[in-house]
Protein backbone atom coordinates (compact mmCIF):
# COMPACT_ATOMS: atom_id res chain seq x y z
CA UNK A 1 0.00 0.00 0.00
CA UNK A 2 1.34 3.85 -0.99
CA UNK A 3 1.69 6.01 1.70
CA UNK A 4 -1.37 8.54 0.73
CA UNK A 5 0.04 11.28 2.46
CA UNK A 6 0.42 14.45 -0.03
CA UNK A 7 3.93 16.36 0.96
CA UNK A 8 4.57 19.62 -0.60
CA UNK A 9 7.65 21.13 -0.37
CA UNK A 10 8.13 24.49 -0.20
CA UNK A 11 10.14 25.92 -3.30
CA UNK A 12 13.28 28.06 -3.18
CA UNK A 13 12.59 31.74 -2.47
CA UNK A 14 9.12 31.35 -1.92
CA UNK A 15 7.53 33.65 0.28
CA UNK A 16 7.97 32.83 4.25
CA UNK A 17 10.77 30.73 3.91
CA UNK A 18 12.83 33.55 5.00
CA UNK A 19 12.29 33.20 8.14
CA UNK A 20 15.03 30.08 9.13
CA UNK A 21 15.21 27.99 12.01
CA UNK A 22 14.03 29.06 15.27
CA UNK A 23 11.56 31.31 13.92
CA UNK A 24 9.62 33.11 16.66
CA UNK A 25 6.25 32.82 14.97
CA UNK A 26 6.44 28.94 13.66
CA UNK A 27 3.09 28.31 13.09
CA UNK A 28 2.16 31.54 11.28
CA UNK A 29 5.15 31.27 9.00
CA UNK A 30 4.27 27.71 8.80
CA UNK A 31 0.70 28.43 7.18
CA UNK A 32 2.94 30.80 4.65
CA UNK A 33 5.31 28.32 3.45
CA UNK A 34 2.31 25.67 3.06
CA UNK A 35 0.19 28.10 0.93
CA UNK A 36 2.98 29.72 -1.02
CA UNK A 37 3.64 26.20 -2.18
CA UNK A 38 0.53 25.28 -2.92
CA UNK A 39 0.24 28.11 -5.39
CA UNK A 40 3.80 27.23 -6.57
CA UNK A 41 2.39 23.59 -7.34
CA UNK A 42 -0.32 25.19 -9.43
CA UNK A 43 -0.67 23.99 -13.44
CA UNK A 44 -2.85 26.47 -15.69
CA UNK A 45 -4.84 25.37 -18.58
CA UNK A 46 -2.48 26.88 -21.09
CA UNK A 47 0.50 26.15 -19.46
CA UNK A 48 1.97 23.92 -21.24
CA UNK A 49 1.55 25.53 -24.45
CA UNK A 50 3.67 28.12 -23.09
CA UNK A 51 6.38 27.67 -25.47
CA UNK A 52 4.14 27.17 -29.00
CA UNK A 53 2.34 30.45 -28.22
CA UNK A 54 5.77 32.68 -27.63
CA UNK A 55 6.49 30.39 -30.91
CA UNK A 56 3.68 31.28 -32.55
CA UNK A 57 3.40 35.62 -31.47
CA UNK A 58 5.15 37.54 -33.79
CA UNK A 59 5.24 41.37 -33.87
CA UNK A 60 1.47 41.90 -35.59
CA UNK A 61 0.23 39.48 -32.86
CA UNK A 62 1.02 37.88 -29.87
CA UNK A 63 -0.97 35.50 -27.69
CA UNK A 64 0.13 34.74 -23.88
CA UNK A 65 -1.80 33.24 -20.77
CA UNK A 66 -2.73 34.93 -18.04
CA UNK A 67 -2.93 32.02 -15.46
CA UNK A 68 -5.02 31.88 -12.53
CA UNK A 69 -7.22 35.25 -12.11
CA UNK A 70 -9.52 34.96 -9.30
CA UNK A 71 -12.82 34.65 -10.99
CA UNK A 72 -15.67 34.82 -8.75
CA UNK A 73 -19.59 33.69 -10.35
CA UNK A 74 -22.43 36.30 -8.69
CA UNK A 75 -26.32 36.05 -9.01
CA UNK A 76 -28.39 39.00 -7.78
CA UNK A 77 -31.39 40.34 -9.33
CA UNK A 78 -30.21 43.70 -10.39
CA UNK A 79 -32.06 46.62 -8.36
CA UNK A 80 -32.12 43.90 -5.27
CA UNK A 81 -30.72 44.49 -2.11
CA UNK A 82 -28.01 41.44 -2.78
CA UNK A 83 -27.51 43.54 -5.89
CA UNK A 84 -26.89 46.68 -3.88
CA UNK A 85 -24.94 44.65 -0.80
CA UNK A 86 -22.48 43.26 -3.39
CA UNK A 87 -21.51 46.78 -5.02
CA UNK A 88 -20.90 47.81 -1.83
CA UNK A 89 -18.38 44.88 -0.79
CA UNK A 90 -16.79 45.05 -4.63
CA UNK A 91 -16.30 48.90 -4.03
CA UNK A 92 -16.76 49.29 -8.26
CA UNK A 93 -20.28 48.51 -8.75
CA UNK A 94 -22.26 46.38 -11.03
CA UNK A 95 -22.50 46.70 -14.28
CA UNK A 96 -26.01 47.22 -15.67
CA UNK A 97 -25.80 45.88 -19.35
CA UNK A 98 -24.69 43.64 -21.80
CA UNK A 99 -21.13 44.83 -22.86
CA UNK A 100 -20.74 46.35 -19.76
CA UNK A 101 -17.24 45.84 -17.36
CA UNK A 102 -17.51 47.18 -13.53
CA UNK A 103 -14.46 48.84 -12.33
CA UNK A 104 -11.33 47.69 -13.85
CA UNK A 105 -12.01 47.91 -17.74
CA UNK A 106 -8.48 47.56 -18.74
CA UNK A 107 -8.06 44.47 -16.33
CA UNK A 108 -5.74 45.31 -14.13
CA UNK A 109 -7.62 45.46 -10.82
CA UNK A 110 -10.91 44.36 -10.12
CA UNK A 111 -13.26 44.27 -12.36
CA UNK A 112 -17.29 42.93 -12.49
CA UNK A 113 -18.66 41.68 -16.39
CA UNK A 114 -22.16 41.69 -17.85
CA UNK A 115 -23.23 37.75 -18.06
CA UNK A 116 -26.97 38.09 -17.73
CA UNK A 117 -29.57 40.37 -16.50
CA UNK A 118 -28.66 38.20 -13.01
CA UNK A 119 -25.46 37.28 -13.68
CA UNK A 120 -21.85 38.90 -13.28
CA UNK A 121 -18.54 37.97 -13.00
CA UNK A 122 -15.87 39.51 -10.61
CA UNK A 123 -12.65 39.01 -12.28
CA UNK A 124 -9.43 39.46 -9.32
CA UNK A 125 -5.63 39.19 -9.80
CA UNK A 126 -3.92 36.26 -8.82
CA UNK A 127 -3.63 35.34 -5.31
CA UNK A 128 -0.15 35.00 -5.84
CA UNK A 129 0.00 38.72 -6.59
CA UNK A 130 -2.21 39.97 -3.69
CA UNK A 131 -2.49 37.50 -0.98
CA UNK A 132 -6.02 37.18 -1.50
CA UNK A 133 -7.35 33.85 -2.09
CA UNK A 134 -10.27 33.02 -4.74
CA UNK A 135 -12.34 31.88 -1.57
CA UNK A 136 -11.57 34.54 0.79
CA UNK A 137 -12.67 36.66 -2.20
CA UNK A 138 -16.06 34.83 -1.84
CA UNK A 139 -15.85 34.84 1.10
CA UNK A 140 -16.38 38.20 1.52
CA UNK A 141 -18.96 38.63 -1.25
CA UNK A 142 -20.79 35.94 0.15
CA UNK A 143 -21.21 37.67 3.26
CA UNK A 144 -22.69 41.11 1.90
CA UNK A 145 -25.32 38.87 -0.04
CA UNK A 146 -25.71 37.33 3.48
CA UNK A 147 -29.53 36.09 3.91
CA UNK A 148 -30.50 37.83 0.66
CA UNK A 149 -31.61 36.01 -2.35
CA UNK A 150 -28.23 35.18 -4.48
CA UNK A 151 -25.45 33.30 -5.16
CA UNK A 152 -21.67 33.49 -5.04
CA UNK A 153 -19.72 30.44 -6.59
CA UNK A 154 -15.58 30.88 -6.45
CA UNK A 155 -15.56 29.71 -9.91
CA UNK A 156 -11.84 30.66 -10.09
CA UNK A 157 -10.95 26.59 -12.17
CA UNK A 158 -13.85 27.09 -14.78
CA UNK A 159 -11.90 29.23 -17.25
CA UNK A 160 -8.77 30.50 -17.69
CA UNK A 161 -7.66 33.65 -19.37
CA UNK A 162 -5.75 34.39 -22.79
CA UNK A 163 -4.57 37.70 -23.49
CA UNK A 164 -4.01 38.24 -27.64
CA UNK A 165 -2.56 41.43 -28.58
CA UNK A 166 -1.03 43.64 -31.44
CA UNK A 167 -2.31 45.73 -34.42
CA UNK A 168 -3.49 42.37 -36.02
CA UNK A 169 -5.40 40.78 -32.99
CA UNK A 170 -8.85 42.14 -33.88
CA UNK A 171 -8.11 40.26 -37.29
CA UNK A 172 -7.25 37.28 -35.49
CA UNK A 173 -10.64 37.21 -33.91
CA UNK A 174 -12.83 38.32 -36.22
CA UNK A 175 -11.74 35.23 -38.51
CA UNK A 176 -13.63 33.18 -35.41
CA UNK A 177 -16.26 35.74 -34.11
CA UNK A 178 -19.17 37.18 -35.59
CA UNK A 179 -20.34 39.67 -33.47
CA UNK A 180 -19.14 43.11 -34.30
CA UNK A 181 -15.88 43.87 -32.77
CA UNK A 182 -14.94 47.37 -34.16
CA UNK A 183 -14.31 49.92 -31.77
CA UNK A 184 -17.53 51.83 -32.89
CA UNK A 185 -19.97 48.26 -31.93
CA UNK A 186 -17.30 47.04 -28.87
CA UNK A 187 -14.98 49.94 -27.42
CA UNK A 188 -11.80 49.78 -24.90
CA UNK A 189 -13.89 47.88 -21.60
CA UNK A 190 -16.39 45.81 -23.37
CA UNK A 191 -16.57 42.05 -22.63
CA UNK A 192 -19.34 39.69 -23.61
CA UNK A 193 -20.12 36.38 -23.84
CA UNK A 194 -20.36 34.64 -27.52
CA UNK A 195 -18.36 32.17 -29.50
CA UNK A 196 -15.26 31.89 -30.66
CA UNK A 197 -16.42 29.48 -33.95
CA UNK A 198 -18.12 26.60 -32.07
CA UNK A 199 -16.66 27.42 -28.43
CA UNK A 200 -18.25 29.14 -25.86
CA UNK A 201 -15.96 32.01 -24.69
CA UNK A 202 -16.17 35.57 -23.02
CA UNK A 203 -14.73 37.66 -25.05
CA UNK A 204 -13.05 41.31 -23.20
CA UNK A 205 -11.58 44.50 -25.09
CA UNK A 206 -9.21 45.24 -22.26
CA UNK A 207 -7.06 47.90 -24.60
CA UNK A 208 -7.23 49.37 -27.90
CA UNK A 209 -5.12 46.37 -29.11
CA UNK A 210 -5.41 44.15 -26.53
CA UNK A 211 -8.05 41.21 -26.30
CA UNK A 212 -9.06 38.14 -23.23
CA UNK A 213 -10.30 35.52 -24.61
CA UNK A 214 -11.52 33.37 -21.52
CA UNK A 215 -12.41 29.93 -22.58
CA UNK A 216 -13.51 26.93 -20.08
CA UNK A 217 -10.21 24.86 -18.86
CA UNK A 218 -11.30 21.72 -20.65
CA UNK A 219 -11.23 23.84 -24.24
CA UNK A 220 -8.49 26.01 -23.69
CA UNK A 221 -5.80 24.09 -25.82
CA UNK A 222 -8.24 23.97 -28.49
CA UNK A 223 -8.74 27.54 -28.39
CA UNK A 224 -5.07 27.96 -28.38
CA UNK A 225 -4.64 26.21 -31.24
CA UNK A 226 -7.28 27.67 -32.71
CA UNK A 227 -5.74 30.91 -32.14
CA UNK A 228 -2.60 30.62 -33.53
CA UNK A 229 -3.38 29.30 -36.46
CA UNK A 230 -5.49 31.87 -37.38
CA UNK A 231 -2.29 34.23 -36.43
CA UNK A 232 -0.25 32.22 -38.81
CA UNK A 233 -0.56 34.61 -41.62
CA UNK A 234 0.24 37.70 -39.58
CA UNK A 235 3.30 36.15 -37.90
CA UNK B 1 -28.25 32.46 -41.09
CA UNK B 2 -30.61 34.04 -38.70
CA UNK B 3 -29.44 37.14 -36.82
CA UNK B 4 -31.64 36.95 -33.49
CA UNK B 5 -32.62 39.64 -31.32
CA UNK B 6 -31.80 38.71 -27.23
CA UNK B 7 -34.10 40.84 -25.45
CA UNK B 8 -31.13 40.97 -23.36
CA UNK B 9 -27.43 40.98 -25.50
CA UNK B 10 -28.99 42.35 -28.37
CA UNK B 11 -28.57 40.84 -32.23
CA UNK B 12 -26.44 37.61 -32.30
CA UNK B 13 -26.28 35.27 -34.51
CA UNK B 14 -28.28 31.98 -34.64
CA UNK B 15 -25.88 29.47 -33.50
CA UNK B 16 -24.94 30.87 -30.40
CA UNK B 17 -29.43 29.93 -29.94
CA UNK B 18 -30.91 27.08 -28.84
CA UNK B 19 -34.78 26.58 -30.34
CA UNK B 20 -37.39 25.62 -27.75
CA UNK B 21 -40.60 25.08 -30.03
CA UNK B 22 -43.91 26.30 -29.49
CA UNK B 23 -44.23 29.05 -26.90
CA UNK B 24 -47.15 29.29 -24.44
CA UNK B 25 -48.33 25.23 -24.00
CA UNK B 26 -49.25 25.29 -20.96
CA UNK B 27 -48.48 22.29 -18.42
CA UNK B 28 -51.65 20.50 -18.01
CA UNK B 29 -53.22 21.13 -14.21
CA UNK B 30 -53.28 17.79 -13.59
CA UNK B 31 -51.53 15.21 -16.00
CA UNK B 32 -52.73 12.41 -14.18
CA UNK B 33 -56.55 13.12 -14.97
CA UNK B 34 -55.49 12.90 -19.01
CA UNK B 35 -56.43 10.28 -21.05
CA UNK B 36 -53.41 8.66 -23.13
CA UNK B 37 -54.68 10.45 -26.55
CA UNK B 38 -55.18 13.94 -24.32
CA UNK B 39 -51.09 13.13 -22.92
CA UNK B 40 -50.20 12.61 -26.05
CA UNK B 41 -52.03 15.75 -27.94
CA UNK B 42 -49.76 17.65 -25.58
CA UNK B 43 -46.37 16.02 -25.07
CA UNK B 44 -46.13 15.60 -29.37
CA UNK B 45 -48.69 17.72 -31.21
CA UNK B 46 -47.77 21.54 -32.14
CA UNK B 47 -49.11 24.39 -34.63
CA UNK B 48 -48.23 24.20 -37.72
CA UNK B 49 -48.81 27.71 -39.02
CA UNK B 50 -47.99 29.66 -42.67
CA UNK B 51 -47.03 32.85 -40.87
CA UNK B 52 -46.69 34.09 -37.88
CA UNK B 53 -45.54 31.63 -34.92
CA UNK B 54 -44.99 31.87 -31.25
CA UNK B 55 -42.06 30.18 -30.00
CA UNK B 56 -39.26 29.68 -27.69
CA UNK B 57 -35.43 30.34 -27.89
CA UNK B 58 -32.83 30.22 -25.87
CA UNK B 59 -29.63 31.85 -25.59
CA UNK B 60 -27.87 29.21 -24.54
CA UNK B 61 -23.98 30.75 -25.98
CA UNK B 62 -24.55 34.14 -24.28
CA UNK B 63 -26.89 35.19 -21.30
CA UNK B 64 -28.70 31.52 -21.09
CA UNK B 65 -31.74 33.38 -21.04
CA UNK B 66 -35.23 32.13 -22.48
CA UNK B 67 -37.52 34.31 -24.10
CA UNK B 68 -40.28 34.27 -26.59
CA UNK B 69 -40.19 35.27 -30.42
CA UNK B 70 -42.62 35.41 -32.94
CA UNK B 71 -41.17 34.16 -35.98
CA UNK B 72 -42.88 34.19 -39.62
CA UNK B 73 -42.77 30.85 -40.98
CA UNK B 74 -42.61 31.38 -44.41
CA UNK B 75 -40.05 34.18 -44.41
CA UNK B 76 -38.11 33.62 -41.28
CA UNK B 77 -38.62 37.64 -40.28
CA UNK B 78 -39.00 37.82 -36.31
CA UNK B 79 -41.22 40.48 -35.90
CA UNK B 80 -40.96 40.54 -32.21
CA UNK B 81 -39.41 39.37 -28.94
CA UNK B 82 -40.70 39.14 -25.61
CA UNK B 83 -40.18 38.01 -22.13
CA UNK B 84 -40.90 34.39 -20.87
CA UNK B 85 -43.90 34.43 -19.36
CA UNK B 86 -45.54 37.34 -21.01
CA UNK B 87 -48.24 37.05 -22.83
CA UNK B 88 -48.18 36.93 -27.35
CA UNK B 89 -48.27 40.40 -28.32
CA UNK B 90 -50.95 41.51 -30.96
CA UNK B 91 -48.58 42.61 -33.79
CA UNK B 92 -52.16 43.65 -35.24
CA UNK B 93 -51.68 46.88 -33.11
CA UNK B 94 -47.95 47.80 -34.54
CA UNK B 95 -45.16 47.73 -32.71
ZN1 LIG C 1 -28.79 36.99 -24.44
Amino acid sequence: MTDSTLTIEAPEGAAGSAGGAGGTNASASGADVGRAAVLAHRRSPAQDLADEMTQGSGQAVWLRELPFLTQVTLRAQPDGPSSEALAGALGVGLPTRVGEVAGAIDGIGVAVLWLSPDEFLAVAPDEAQTGVSPEAWAGRLSTAVGAGPGQVVDVSANRTTLELSGPRARSVLEKSCEIDLHPRAFPVGTAVVTLLESTGVIVWRTGEETWRVMPRASFTTHVVRWLLDGMREYC
Amino acid sequence: MLIIDCPHCGPRPETEFGYGGQAHVAYPEDPHALTDEQWAQYLFYRDNPKGDYAERWVHSAGCRKWFNAIRDTRTYEIARVYAAGEPRPDLSKGA
